[in-house]
């Protein structure tokens, strides 16, 4: 299998002199899934956003499918890359549903009959179809966490990151999702404190302490190890 | 909320609500102007630039009364200009900064009211206004919610803590010192929230566009109608001043 990212010696600090990363190293293959544990305030998240370049490292370096993150091939590193934000409310900005998942699409040059074409796949792929024409403020959490998803699917993501995607989800919700990640082919890094989820979507976790990957191992040897 | 209410007058079927947005705001516009240059003693005007206004409101089958009470928002602050033209011995411009004020609300909100946000920036972009000030729209509603939630939240959050602070009542009884702190917070929490807004919208390909979803025609009809609007407007202004 070709891989899909791979991470060496990533380090990043923050303009407050706060140093958030130091020497990560990690890989993953094109189609596997990875658990992301740790701490609050470990670098999880700044590491997620590192992988499409929202966040530049002081040191190391990211590929991302053979791509080497620079300035030139941000764009294309972006479009393979579909990051899911903790609050889906910051996540959808356009007035409707159907607009905000073509949002991508638009984004990368299609015209607006394909765009809407692909979003309407994305959101049937999502169970979403029929709220196409709402405004995302308007739908229940697990509507909007679908909705963001379907966003990132429309753009034909590789790899998905999804930060914390149970959060302000009801037990249901949590099982809705977990079944439609679990029906998506695409690679996923999970950040995640919710273990059984993690549990279900992959057996590969990595833990995060201060900055660094202290251990990747199988999620029951990490949660062992760690008491987590 | 307020903005929820438009925004569900604006997915109407009625045939104003049909019409292209872009004649519209032509419509909307030249309302605009005739009222503006309303001078005193143009009681006859007004009550017709009314008339044409509440029959439109009713054309669009959208509450009148409601819509004529959520139009008086702006008269506070046209009061209070008319306040200060009233003593400084100008009572009859007084009274027309507020008509005038009144009518201007009421037009903008018929024309919100009959088109979605999506259809109202299109129909600017036909109307080449430019591109950075139409983002500048697009944001400024989409944050000027996410400020309200903060709002709300912090509301809900305080009240729990320290009783209710519902009312302009609540507001005035807290201190000053209190209340510009908490501005100062919801500010805060705002710009933290918009920052976050912006870093998903540029991990999904934003580059300083957002790009144009629908491409709705502008049909005869829709010229029509603006120029109906337009001549019957600039008549009024003529023929009733």
């Amino acid at each position: 299998m070709s891989q899909m990212v791979e991470v060496n010696g990533l380090g990043f600090v923050y303009e407050d002199g706060t140093v958030a990363l130091q020497g990560v190293d990690f890989d993953l293959e094109a189609g596997c899934s990875v658990a992301l544990l740790g701490a609050n305030g470990s670098g999880k998240t700044t590491f997620a956003l590192h992988l499409n370049g929202l966040l530049r490292a002081t040191s190391g370096r990211v590929t991302v499918d053979g791509l080497v993150m620079n300035e030139s091939n941000l764009r294309q590193i972006r479009r393979r890359i579909g990051l899911v934000f903790q609050d889906s409310d910051n996540q959808l900005f356009m007035p409707t549903v159907l607009e905000d998942v073509a949002f991508g699409p638009l984004a990368a040059g299609m015209s607006p009959d394909q765009a809407a074409e692909q979003a309407h796949t994305a959101l049937e792929k999502v169970g979403m179809a029929h709220k196409s024409g709402k405004a995302p403020w308007h739908l229940s959490a697990g509507e909007k966490k679908r909705v963001a998803i379907a966003g990132i699917l429309a753009g034909e993501a590789k790899l998905l990151v999804l930060d914390e995607p149970t959060t302000f989800l009801d037990p249901p919700g949590q099982r809705g999702l977990a079944d439609l990640l679990e029906s998506l082919p695409q690679a996923k890094v999970l950040i995640t404190h919710d273990v059984p989820f993690a549990r279900r979507l992959t057996d590969d976790a990595v833990f995060f302490l201060e900055g660094r990957i202290a251990a990747r191992d199988t999620v029951s040897a990490i949660v062992h190890q760690f008491t987590w | 909320m307020r903005h929820a209410r438009v925004e569900r007058w604006s997915q109407g079927a009625s045939t104003l609500h049909r019409r292209h947005a872009a004649s519209k705001i032509i419509a909307a516009l030249a309302v605009l102007v005739c009222v503006a240059t309303l001078t005193s003693h143009s009681v006859r005007a007004c009550l017709a630039y009314l008339a044409l206004l509440v029959t439109a409101v009713t054309v669009a089958r959208l509450p009148v009364i409601r819509l004529l009470a959520n139009a008086a928002a702006v008269l506070p602050f046209a009061v209070c200009f008319g306040v200060i033209s009233a003593i400084s011995g100008q009572p009859d411009r007084a009274v027309m900064l507020v008509v005038r004020g009144y009518l201007s609300s009421l037009t903008a909100l018929l024309l919100i009211a009959t088109t979605p946000m999506p259809e109202l920036l299109a129909g600017f972009e036909v109307l080449h206004a430019p591109r950075f000030l139409l983002q500048v729209m697009q944001f400024l509603y989409r944050y000027l919610i996410v400020l309200m939630q903060e709002a709300l939240a912090m509301r809900d959050a305080g009240a729990s803590r320290a009783g209710s602070i519902r009312t302009f009542h609540d507001i005035r009884s807290l201190e000053f010192r209190k209340a510009a702190g908490a501005a100062g917070v919801l500010f805060a929490r705002a710009y933290s929230r918009a920052q976050a807004i912006h870093r998903a919208m540029v991990a999904r390909g934003f580059e300083g566009h957002i790009p144009r979803f629908r491409v709705t025609p502008f049909r005869l009809t829709d010229g029509i109608f603006a120029g109906a609007v337009v001549a019957v407007a600039a008549g009024v202004r003529m023929l009733l001043v």
